[in-house]
């Protein structure tokens, strides 16, 4: 029902010293769906997202994402692929203006260099006006268009994590990675949040989540993929996934 | 729509600076003597250096404990190719800011691969090689004692060397400085590198190619700090390698950080004030170190942010004072 791969992770394995972080892993991500990984604590989730972005390298195994390989490839390099991500604490330039935080999301999208910055020049000028335009409609999307003009390091918690959310999107990306978007959020707000990411998977960006929430998970993703200990032991529906025998073992328990 | 108009950060500013301006140009007619006249020079020239240095430390927050070596550095290849070889001072201080800007490029490639202390240690190293090098290579930069008879400032045949000239050329060039940097500071490179001094790894994640900005931007500073030393050296008609040494290095950042690291006006406050407190400290002869001390501790104590924030501080105070009375 999804489109193609966007995103393939082919044989993926990373480890710190003795420790294996990641094993092995393998699975595809359609385009223009959600899809949520799950797992325990030290399942290797984190680490994925790391891998994906380019943060850190894997041992073996590579990664494509819209037809190209990003094995090497810098982070700057991948968002310029149309690869977006939030952070788990959230990363936010708090010295910054939440206008100011979401432009920078959107740096790959103008070209003005140093001379244009010393000098202000007309086409830097039209730049940043057309650059602002855009940074008020993605915080208008997340409902932050009021607080544009405040400090970043001003802001709640709930707040911070929807201004990540406007820096993604204002990449323009074409799969955005969500790690624990919702942790921390109140009911509310994670409803919100929720909203939002549906929102953007209908304009046809994918998504993929990670998430401790199963709430949330069950209710979100199209797909989901699980881990323990680095390694994948369910990958389906999320209605296949509540009946997976070894995921409701290792991980869900007989609660959901 | 008027909330999509981006002029409302840097109106207030253009204007501070503007009224900044012309109290400088205006000012050598109210000027007690030509001997603070010849300071106020001079506190120019180490405002420009600190603007340099906050676009390093304070918009990108990149360490640098070298800072002088790209000062000195400018004014000895000014110096020297006037001096020695009787270029044109004006075509001489376009020599030092390329040929500083390649040095720094040098430099700064290997060196801004390393972060925090280590980045602070390389250019530490990065000064002291280059004030061995103003000492011993004599036979161009006359050593320990120093390079004489370097020509004043003319451009064509309109000499510049009074003192009011070269007042007025040193805070031209200031004035060129710090619209630069205001500019910089609101603009996408400007952006970038306050995200690089946010959370480098998400300014990377947002596609900013943190390496590349480093290295253009210690290369900018660099090119601040050349003018700088041009300026310098065609002042004094005079260049000696203490001028340049860590010490130096060390007042720059000073200057710096006492003015309010990363703020617009914070360069400006802590080069003024520094440059200007020795002059008034001489009256307490013998006590004049001790006092200079307490003064940056009392400052950093007190005012951990600088000075800049208190200026900033009395301005939002004026402007409610004067909305209150003009609604009441």
């Amino acid at each position: 029902m999804r489109g193609e791969a966007i995103l393939s992770i082919e044989g993926v394995s990373k480890s710190y010293g003795g420790l294996t972080a990641v094993s092995n892993l393998s699975f595809q991500v359609p385009a223009a769906a959600i899809k949520a990984v799950i797992g325990p604590n030290g399942a290797g989730k984190s680490t994925l997202f790391n891998l994906i972005t380019g943060i850190e390298a894997p041992v073996s195994g590579g990664i494509v994402f819209d037809g190209c390989h990003m094995n090497g490839l810098k982070p700057n390099r991948r968002a310029a692929l149309g690869l977006a991500r939030t952070f788990q604490t959230p990363q936010i330039f708090e010295n910054m203006t939440v206008l100011d935080n979401v432009l920078v999301g959107r740096h790959l999208h103008g070209k003005a260099g140093l001379f244009a910055a010393l000098f202000f020049t007309g086409a830097s000028r039209r730049e940043d006006l057309a650059m602002r335009s855009r940074g008020f409609e993605v915080l208008e999307k997340v409902g932050l268009a009021d607080k544009a003009h405040e400090e970043a390091g001003d802001l709640a918690c709930g707040q911070l994590k929807l201004l990540e959310m406007a820096r993604a999107l204002a990449l323009d990306p074409k799969i955005v990675l969500l790690d624990e978007f919702a942790a921390g959020l109140t009911r509310q707000e994670t409803e919100h949040m929720m909203t939002i990411v549906r929102g953007i998977r209908d304009e046809g960006v994918t998504v993929l989540l990670v998430e401790h929430d199963m709430h949330l998970v069950m209710n979100l993703s199209d797909e989901i993929v699980v881990l323990n200990f680095g390694e994948k032991i369910g990958e389906g529906t999320p209605e296949e996934i509540q009946k997976d025998e070894r995921v409701i073992e290792v991980y869900l328990g007989t609660e959901v | 729509m008027s909330k999509y108009r981006y002029s409302q950060a840097t109106a207030p500013r253009w204007f501070s600076l503007s009224v900044f301006l012309a109290f400088v140009a205006v000012f050598p007619a109210v000027s007690p003597n030509a001997y603070f006249l010849n300071i106020l020079g001079f506190a120019g020239i180490y405002v420009l250096l600190c603007t340099g240095l906050n676009i390093l430390m304070g918009y990108a927050g990149q360490v640098s404990l070298g800072h002088a070596a790209f000062w000195g550095l400018g004014a000895y290849i000014s110096g020297v190719l006037t001096a020695k070889f009787g270029w044109p001072p004006v075509v001489a201080l376009a020599a030092s800011v390329v040929g500083t800007c390649v040095v720094a490029l040098a430099v700064g490639i290997p060196t801004l691969r390393l972060k925090g202390h280590y980045l602070a240690m390389a250019t530490l190293g990065v000064g002291m090689i280059f004030h061995t090098f103003f000492v011993q290579f004599a036979d161009l930069t006359g050593g320990p004692s120093g390079l004489v008879d370097v020509p004043s400032f003319s451009v064509g045949s309109i000499a510049i060397g009074t003192t009011l000239g070269n007042y007025y050329f040193i805070w031209a060039w200031v004035a060129i400085g710090l619209m630069g940097a205001l500019n910089l500071s609101q603009s996408r490179m400007g952006r970038a590198l306050n995200a690089i001094k946010g959370s480098e790894i998400a300014a990377e994640c947002m596609g900013v190619d943190t390496y590349r900005y480093k290295v253009i931007i210690f290369v900018l500073s660099a090119a601040y700090a050349a003018i700088a030393g041009s300026l310098y050296v065609h002042s004094i008609n005079f260049v000696a390698p203490a001028t340049f040494g860590f010490m130096s290095s060390v007042l720059l950042l000073t200057m710096v950080v006492v003015g309010g690291i990363g703020a617009f006006w914070g360069p400006v406050i802590g080069a003024c004030i520094l440059s200007l407190l020795p002059e008034y400290l001489r009256a307490y002869e013998g006590l004049e170190v001790l006092l200079y001390g307490l003064i940056l501790v009392g400052v950093m104590m007190f005012m951990p942010n600088g000075l800049a924030p208190l200026f900033s501080n009395l301005r939002l105070r004026f402007r409610s004072v004067n909305r209150a009375e003009g609604g009441g």
